[in-house]
């Protein structure tokens, strides 16, 4: 009989070489990645201009292809809110709750492969690979608080940690897993080198936004202002993008910063206030929060005409529009430079 | 008779990948074998997504329409798993 796993495809080498060493034991392997709205993947390379000269993919869909795995691609943006917002073990160095997140991600694959008849999950964790979540302490809290216990399989570090129901059982050779350790990956290289993976992803810092300082700092902006910790999937999407300016506690301006940006804000159109400038080239840009007062408006246009072609000019055009409404025109003079606080920049 | 096949129209104008993929996923199991997506997409990442998603998933990836501005791409139902 046949023992199907299904493994966690972060895209990244270690979920690769992972899902990889199990399948050469003659397991099925079926990969599932998880959609939580902070994927670095895809997102910015399709908005912005300036990274089309990079090759373009989804990673977790390459490393499927490399493997010859199908992929489902499992969208927990509603359930991940919490996480994100209440993380029981805390953030990392910005917000990120690595730890809370890999316990969610293991508990909604082990519903998953319930779900759907497999026997057991890898992950590609390797101990001591990463500060927060990937400890020899953190190994058990994972099994444990996702309810996947010993069907949860780490072929990369598994000689390090006791035995699981695959290696209990006769499933998959203890012996032919691995003993991984520590922040090197000189072993993965190499263990890649063998299995002639090349090209594969190597992501710097970890597997989305909430590591990104910037974007943390935006995040906490957002919420901070709101007075209330939530947010929903544009606001997160509309974080990765533009210049965000915050002029006032009630209103963010979105500005962008070139083509492919002001094509993606200008999807947004009905359901903010935007402005546009007409008599120069210049940015799109968004508001967001409340309705605009008159002063605001002249406010908000000032400080965008800075980003035109006109910032020099005496008086230039620009449209505003409420959400979804009528462009009304508007004449200002551009902001100088020093008359846009530092402290507006959101990073 | 065997019944006809349908085609079914999935809008992800202005959704960035993977959602696209994500919807089409859904879409497809919704459906029956031979029956087909069109979907409709804006993020130029799905030109490489989707046919990656249908190659894994043993798809078949008809048609991809890339106009100005969208990308329309159709795919046929092959396999129920
Ligand atoms: S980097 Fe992001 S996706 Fe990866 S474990 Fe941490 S919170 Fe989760």
């Amino acid at each position: 009989m046949t023992r199907k796993a299904a493994a966690l495809i972060s895209g990244g080498l270690d979920s690769l070489l992972a899902a990889k060493v199990i399948q050469q034991q003659g397991i099925h392997v079926e990969g599932i990645n998880f959609f939580t709205g902070f994927c670095v993947e895809g997102h910015t390379h399709a908005i912005r201009k300036k990274d089309k000269a990079k090759p373009k993919r989804n990673n977790a869909l390459w490393v499927a292809e490399q493997l010859g795995i199908k992929l489902h691609i499992i969208d927990i943006v509603e359930g991940y809110k919490d996480i994100v917002i209440n993380p029981k073990h805390g953030y990392g160095a910005n917000l990120n709750p690595c730890l809370d997140c890999k316990i969610f991600m293991v508990q909604k694959a082990h519903e998953w492969i319930q779900k759907k008849g497999f026997d057991f999950l890898i992950t590609g964790e390797v101990i001591g690979q990463r500060p927060m979540s990937q400890r020899k302490e953190t190994m058990p809290i994972i099994s444990d608080e996702s309810g996947a216990d010993d069907l949860l399989l780490r072929p990369l570090c598994a000689k390090n940690l006791p035995p699981t129901k695959a290696e209990i059982e006769g499933w998959v050779n203890r012996d032919e897993l691995h003993g991984l350790s520590g922040r090197s990956r000189k072993p993965q290289m190499a263990l890649a080198k063998q299995f002639g993976f090349e090209d594969y992803a190597q992501p710097a810092g970890g597997c989305c936004f909430l590591t990104d300082e910037n974007y943390s700092v935006k995040l906490q902006d957002l919420w901070a202002n709101r007075g209330e910790k939530k947010y929903d999937l544009d606001d997160i999407m509309l974080l990765k993008v533009g210049r965000h300016i915050r002029p006032e506690k009630s209103y963010k301006i979105i500005i962008a910063r070139e083509e492919g940006e002001n094509r993606f804000l200008s999807g947004y159109k009905k359901q903010f206030q935007s402005i546009k400038t007409i008599s120069h080239a210049g940015p799109l840009a968004l508001i967001e929060g409340a309705e605009l007062n008159d002063e605001q408006i002249q406010l908000a246009c000032a400080i965008i005409a800075r980003f035109s072609k006109g910032k020099n000019e005496d008086s230039i055009e620009l449209t505003f529009s409420r959400a979804g409404g009528e462009p009304q025109t508007k004449h200002v003079k551009p902001l100088a430079a020093h008359e846009i606080p530092e402290s507006w920049y959101l990073v | 008779m065997a019944e006809q096949s349908q085609t079914v129209e999935v809008d992800a104008r202005r959704l960035l990948c993977p959602m696209p993929v994500i919807r089409l996923q859904d879409a497809i199991s919704e459906l029956t074998i031979g029956d087909m997506v069109k979907i409709t997409c804006t993020d130029p990442g799905v030109k490489s997504d989707i046919p990656a998603w249908c190659n894994i998933n043993k798809h078949s990836l008809l048609n991809i329409e890339d106009q100005q501005y969208e990308i329309i791409i159709t795919v046929r139902k092959e396999n129920d798993d």
